[in-house]
């Protein structure tokens, strides 16, 4: 047991405190903040960090340790919900084009490409300006432009994975084609999906605060990093705090998603198992 | 004894190669203490199973070890020169032009990206100073040499144009262009044909023999050192078992390991018994005939390929019959489409008399228990996910069992096959003939009526292949069930099957029972392929 915990290692000796820390921190939001995150208070703009608001506050006077703990709750869910469904429909239409192959297959890579072909960021952009801006418009932005990447990796996955014998060995066996691809293929294309959701936790988090940079994120006064991240911008040489605290808790998200990603990934081989 | 006298060419002293990493600290080392000699123009096998140290030997010469082993005793010397002190630079010199490399696989040994030419270019520019003028015209002498047909043409040609038998001798002719003193072939043919196989080694044997330089052949095959080397060197478990004359380790082996190793050698014996003319008829083969789709364009698909014409094939119940061929043959296909698989351009497959093509649902279901396969590769057959016993299972996941039959069954069948305390474990746990007795259990659990084995013994060493084949006889007596054996190797055929058909080129060009076909083969391409098949007898009339 001692051992198999040595093989994790730094992965999840970093990336789980980190991951369970920012939830610790959300479900403290849920419950108290130290001030209401959205509270005008015009008497003390631009306040510096000190005992009464620990990270200070920003122009209008809120408090940024409130904001980041509500920002936290919103970032996190977003770039959650964008992964699910990026991730879902990615690996539904990967699945399906890589076991099928054919026109099923040449279709969804046509489309997979030309999708592609568009930068992120402008899809998004493109996808809010026609919905409107609000939280199920930004995820179904973002992971309309993520899905093609997903069906990508999961396509190139069961191709290979479709070529080695245990999948005739579960035909012969008498496997409907789903019990095949459900028994022996999806636990097989695993890995390296978990590994891409943790890299798209991160890039959904930084283009949802690209998006806020525009103008076309979440809507103020509802904090999240990024929108946090864009207003402080103009305060950056005399209110250092408003940047750093919120671009601290997007990096040390990020760190701790993606070393907990690799620390998964390698908790479901079973070659790590010995 | 030439080599006593004269410098050899090649002298090991002392070699030790260990793992490194904490991980490995006190296990036993790789290679140990190995020492040997080759002299000059000496044709050298190092025999040995998977594991034996052979392969870490072949590379240790080129200081080619691959990452976490280490050489840390020894000397290897070539005319002399210590090569292990060599720097970077100065092992390079080495490396090509005086010592050159066949590898075992010619499907990813020659880059798939360059052209041939180039790639037989690269190493006369790194070592001679030839105009390309020189190289172009020497390539070309070379590839005629390797008998290249057309060899101008091939300069420009890429890799995936040519067989593997072709590639091989390409390889060959690279390495061959300059004139190393000597030619390590490490497995160089274990993943051809016996017809290529036969091909490329005479043509390996015919060149260094030509050019004077002496070959390491590392192999498994002792069929292989019985026909082409002069001496032998057998190691197990990293160390020096015995070496010799190739003749006197043959015929007169005095280490116990080696005895082992001669013992398996297949022989002329033991063939698997002729099911009676009563017995049922399981399979029904009527013309089959089998395409693999074109290329499709961009419009629809291409022209088929028909890879299987017009085969008639019955296999009765409790026999084992043997399909050979080469690959390409359309063996392989056809032991697809029995298994429907596959479906059938034309012709008819019938199980148990009834019509693969024209079953009800409850009939397929039927069938996928009755019919089971057991493939060639034990690292690709089964799901690296999966526990061994959960492998075993999924097999009777459609049989109507209640939980606890199921599992006893499981763990009888995994008994059988001496793996009894292994459900527990996943694939990479396991050896590969471990992992192919898994593959057999898994088949033979359902208590099928018709097991196809393709190649299931081709990707295991000797001794292993022995044991795997005497477990399949013992479940066949057992169980009864009738067997349609794929292989490439003639040695297989003649200790496990009663009966065997020839392919060629998609048809069946002989059939009959062994002995019959063996002794007296009345088709020129079965001719070819017996005398391709290295044996012990015409190696010990031979020395």
């Amino acid at each position: 047991m001692m051992d198999r915990f040595g093989h994790l290692g730094w992965n999840a000796l970093i990336g789980v405190p980190l991951v369970a820390g920012l939830l610790v921190i959300i479900g403290i939001g849920i419950i108290w903040m130290p001030y209401d995150p959205i509270a005008i208070d015009l008497a003390h703009p631009l306040g510096s960090p000190g005992l009464y608001h620990w990270f200070g506050t920003d122009e209008f006077g809120r408090d940024v340790l409130s904001r980041s703990m509500l920002g936290a709750r919103i970032s996190v869910l977003l770039a959650l919900a964008t992964v699910a469904v990026a991730i879902t429909l990615g690996a539904v239409l990967g699945l399906l084009a890589g076991y099928l192959r054919g026109w099923t297959d040449r279709l969804l890579m046509m489309i997979t490409d030309a999708v592609l072909a568009f930068p992120g960021i402008l899809l998004a952009l493109a996808l809010i300006a026609v919905l409107g801006s609000s939280d199920g418009s930004i995820v179904l932005a973002l992971s309309t432009a993520y899905t093609p990447s997903v069906v990508r990796v999961v396509r190139a996955t069961v191709l290979s994975i479709r070529e080695r014998e245990f999948i005739e060995a579960s035909r012969t066996a008498g496997d409907s084609p789903f019990e095949t691809i459900s028994r022996h293929i999806l636990p097989n294309v695993l890995p390296p999906v978990v590994v891409l959701a943790t890299s798209l936790f991160g890039w959904a988090m930084l283009s949802e605060s690209a998006l806020s940079f525009l103008g076309v994120g979440v809507p103020p006064p509802a904090p999240t990093w990024g929108n946090m991240l864009s207003e402080s911008r103009p305060y950056m040489d005399v209110a250092s705090w408003l940047s750093i605290v919120p671009g601290l808790c997007i990096a040390g998200t990020l760190l701790g998603v993606n070393l907990l990603g690799d620390a998964l990934r390698d908790w479901l081989d079973p070659r790590r198992q010995t | 004894m030439i080599a006593a006298v004269a410098t050899p060419l090649l002298r090991f002293a002392g070699v030790r190669i260990e793992a490194v990493g904490r991980a490995r600290a006190g296990s036993p080392p790789l290679l140990d203490d190995l020492s040997f000699d080759v002299a000059p123009g000496e044709f050298v096998a190092v025999v040995g199973e998977s594991g034996s140290g052979k392969t870490l030997a072949a590379r240790s010469i080129l200081n080619l070890l691959p990452e976490g082993v280490r050489r840390v005793a020894g000397r290897i010397e070539l005319e002399g020169r210590d090569l292990t002190q060599l720097s970077g630079p100065d092992i390079r010199k080495v490396r090509g032009a005086q010592i050159g490399m066949v590898f075992q696989e010619p499907m990813v040994s020659l880059n798939p990206a360059m052209t041939i030419g180039r790639q037989l270019a690269e190493g006369l520019q790194l070592h001679r100073q030839w105009s390309s003028e020189e190289i172009r015209r020497q390539s070309v002498t070379m590839l005629e040499r390797v008998r290249i047909t057309n060899p101008l043409r091939c300069l420009s040609a890429y890799p995936h144009e040519f067989s593997g038998g072709m590639r091989q001798r390409i390889m060959l002719a690279a390495v061959l262009l300059l004139k190393p003193k000597l030619l390590i072939a490490d497995e160089p043919t274990t993943a051809l044909d016996t017809l290529s196989q036969r091909e490329v080694l005479e043509l390996l044997v015919e060149l260094a023999h030509d050019d004077g330089a002496a070959v390491l052949l590392i192999t498994h095959d002792l069929g292989l050192v019985a026909r082409y080397t002069e001496r032998a060197i057998v190691l197990e478990k990293g160390r020096l078992m015995e070496a010799g004359s190739t003749r006197q380790i043959l015929t007169d082996p005095r280490n116990p390991y080696t005895q082992r190793l001669v013992a398996s050698l297949p022989r002329c014996d033991a063939a698997g018994t002729a099911a009676p003319a009563s017995a049922p008829i399981v399979v029904e083969v009527r013309n089959a005939c089998i395409e693999y789709p074109g290329r499709p364009g961009l419009w629809g698909a291409g022209t088929p390929t028909q890879v299987v014409h017009g085969v008639d094939l019955d296999v009765r119940s409790g026999e084992i019959v043997a399909i050979v061929g080469a690959s390409g043959s359309g063996k392989t296909t056809l032991g697809r489409a029995i298994l429907d698989l596959k479906p059938l351009a034309a012709g008819s497959i019938r199980f148990d008399g009834i019509d693969l093509a024209q079953m009800t649902a409850a009939q397929r279901k039927q069938f996928r228990r009755a019919a089971q396969l057991v493939f060639q590769d034990p690292y690709s057959s089964l799901n690296p996910r999966m526990r061994v016993r959960d492998i075993v299972a999924a097999t009777l996941r459609h049989a109507h069992l209640d939980a606890a039959d199921r599992a006893a069954r499981v763990e009888a069948v995994l008994a059988q096959v001496g793996l009894a305390s292994f459900g527990d474990r996943f694939p990479h746990q396991m050896s590969g003939g471990q992992r192919q007795r898994v593959a057999i259990a898994r088949a033979v659990v359902s208590r099928p009526r018709l097991v196809v084995a393709d190649e299931p013994v081709s990707a295991l060493d000797m001794t292993i292949q022995q044991q795997v084949l005497a477990l399949f006889r013992k479940l066949q007596a057992q169980y009864g069930f009738a067997c349609l054996f794929i292989t490439h190797d003639l040695a297989v055929v003649r200790q496990i099957a009663a009966r065997v058909v020839v392919m060629s080129g998609g048809v069946v060009v002989e059939e009959g029972p062994v002995p019959s076909v063996f002794s007296d083969p009345r088709h020129k391409y079965t001719r070819e392929l017996l005398a391709a098949t290295p044996a012990l007898e015409a190696a010990a009339l031979m020395g």
